[in-house]
């Protein structure tokens, strides 16, 4: 059965004594490396420039807040159940009045943690949320200096305040963000 | 004009005006002895971001571009890394010769720069029998490869000195068949003398498609000779870790790369003097207006050209073919490029007898 159109049928004769000599082949393979030193290098120089990704990139969480600047979540741990990777948890705490600024429902995450040595950026949690609280952002290169500092605290996963700093707001969103924000 | 000959006329003749001649003589000595140093470093330097830079381009990457502009201080700052790291001896290893060989692969290289003509009258050692004496001296470098195998008690390395021994021994054949038909062709075997006959063309547009030959055979062997790839089965990082400098770390370490990088400057030194007039500008026949124009570029430059030329030559091999076998090696040796280089030193010799040469 053809499975593709590159197949090639493999040249089993044996070497004729020209060829034996490799001369030709040897002059063939020269020229391939030095047609190489004309070419344009393919390297992308990683910290100046980056790779565009595709805008369903799914790269390191990003815990949303509504226009006003107000987070999102309500601590209901829908993300928590549909992780396949138990990587999240959290911590449920009441609103107190006037504290309407800071949250936007009567119940929000006291405490949310996401460990990202075990997340595997499968994106279940975005899916789940129904509050639009958590997506994916296109951040993705995590650095640290020991495994602690891999449990992200919500001051790591917390979107900027698009009041008091739009600019990081809108990196923070990068180009990832499908849904509309406000709903 | 400021040639290197003539600076170096201007310092003898400063110096026979202030010292008597044994005191002349010494300094002079010492002065040519840190010059070679130094253009050991600098080669060191230069030859090391080449090959990398060289090797980049050829697999399409960029190579080091990072330290200093376009990464040019890169051979640098890794030399700087090789002098503070420790030079480790195993404990099973016979002290005194795992110490000694990379000194003697270093001293090897640096006989080696005596009779080579860098610029016009600019040699260090203008003996007459200057072909004989660098085939002879370079075959040394196989016993300083030997003995860091050998006193490094690993059986990687003994394998690795083993097999550059067998190479070397055999390439030297070849390689030394390809300098005699310039030798046969000239009648001299002194290396200036061999330049000045090549005043009015090389020998490699002189000499027909024999010189052509042995050419292609000299440049085979000498990468042979110098360990490199596809020859280098004496490292053979795939099957032997490192080969003979396994073992070696650090500035001892450092010194066989040296040695090799200088290794493979000379050999093509050497080619270039042969058989690309070594520091005589490009000449065609009678057409006095371009030659003169040729004149007009100094002769360091040119040899220095043709030098670096022949190692881009040689690392482009390296960056091109895979690794031989053992087997493979010997047999084209033995098998090929003994009886090529021996039927063509009879082909040059009878152009030489009957005069079929320009």
């Amino acid at each position: 059965m053809q499975l593709t159109q590159r197949a090639k049928q493999v040249d089993r004769r044996p070497m004729t004594q020209l060829e034996k000599l490799y001369l030709w082949n040897i002059a063939k393979g020269m020229w391939i490396t030095i047609s190489h030193l004309f070419k344009r290098k393919v390297t992308i120089q990683y910290p100046e420039q980056k790779r565009t990704f595709s805008k369903v990139f799914r790269g390191v969480q990003i815990l949303n807040r509504d226009e006003e600047g107000r987070e999102r979540c309500t601590a209901c741990g829908l993300c928590a159940v549909a992780c396949p990777a138990e990587a999240i948890t959290m911590e449920a705490a009441e609103r107190q009045p006037g504290e309407e600024h800071l949250y936007k429902e009567e119940k929000y995450a006291a405490k949310y943690e996401i460990n990202m040595l075990r997340c595997i950026f499968c994106g279940y949690c975005e899916e789940a949320c129904p509050k639009d609280a958590i997506y994916l952002s296109q951040t993705f290169a995590q650095a640290n200096y020991d495994r602690k500092g891999f449990i992200y605290k919500k001051e790591d996963l917390l979107i900027p305040n698009p009041k008091e700093d739009p600019d990081a707001y809108q990196r923070a969103v990068g180009e990832r963000v499908t849904k509309p924000l406000s709903s | 004009m400021w040639s290197f000959s003539h600076i170096a006329n201007e310092m003898h003749e400063g110096l026979s005006a202030t010292f008597n001649p044994t005191m002349t003589l010494i300094i002079e000595m010492v002065i040519a002895g840190v010059a070679v140093i130094g253009l050991f470093a600098g080669l060191g330097l230069v030859l090391v971001i080449m090959e990398r830079k060289v090797s980049a381009w050829m697999q399409i990457r960029l190579g080091p571009n990072r330290v200093g502009p376009k990464g040019m201080l890169q051979s640098l700052a890794d030399t700087l890394k090789l002098i503070v790291k420790e030079g480790l001896t195993p404990n099973g290893a016979d002290k005194f010769l795992f110490n000694l060989a990379p000194f003697i692969a270093m001293i090897v290289a640096m006989l080696l720069m005596a009779p080579i003509a860098f610029a016009r009258d600019f040699q260090l050692w203008d003996l007459n029998i200057g072909v004989l004496y660098v085939s002879a001296v370079s075959s040394i470098m196989v016993i300083s490869i030997l003995m860091a195998g050998w006193a490094s008690n690993n059986k990687y390395s003994l394998m690795g000195a083993m097999r550059s021994g067998a190479q070397i021994v055999s390439y030297e054949l070849s390689a030394g068949l390809s300098i005699l038909a310039i030798v046969v062709l000239t009648g001299s075997l002194s290396l200036s003398d061999i330049i000045h006959s090549q005043a009015d063309g090389w020998w490699i547009f002189k000499g027909h498609i024999p010189v052509l030959i042995a050419f292609v055979t000299f440049i085979i062997a000498v990468t042979a000779e110098t360990n490199r790839a596809p020859f280098d089965l004496a490292e053979a990082e795939s099957e032997l870790t490192a080969g003979f400098h396994t073992e070696y770390s650090g500035m001892k370490f450092a010194l066989f790369f040296l040695a090799e990088y200088v290794n493979v400057f000379i050999v093509c030194a050497i080619g270039a003097t042969l058989f690309l007039g070594g520091w005589m500008p490009f000449h065609i026949g009678n057409w006095q207006g371009f030659n003169h124009v040729m004149d007009y570029i100094p002769s360091s430059l040119w040899f220095f050209g043709k030098t670096f030329f022949l190692i881009f030559v040689i690392m482009w091999f390296r960056w091109t073919f895979p690794r031989l076998r053992i087997d493979q090696l010997l047999n084209l040796e033995w098998k090929y490029l003994l009886p090529i280089s021996m039927f063509n030193l009879l082909l040059v010799t009878l152009m030489a007898i009957m005069g079929w040469h320009f």
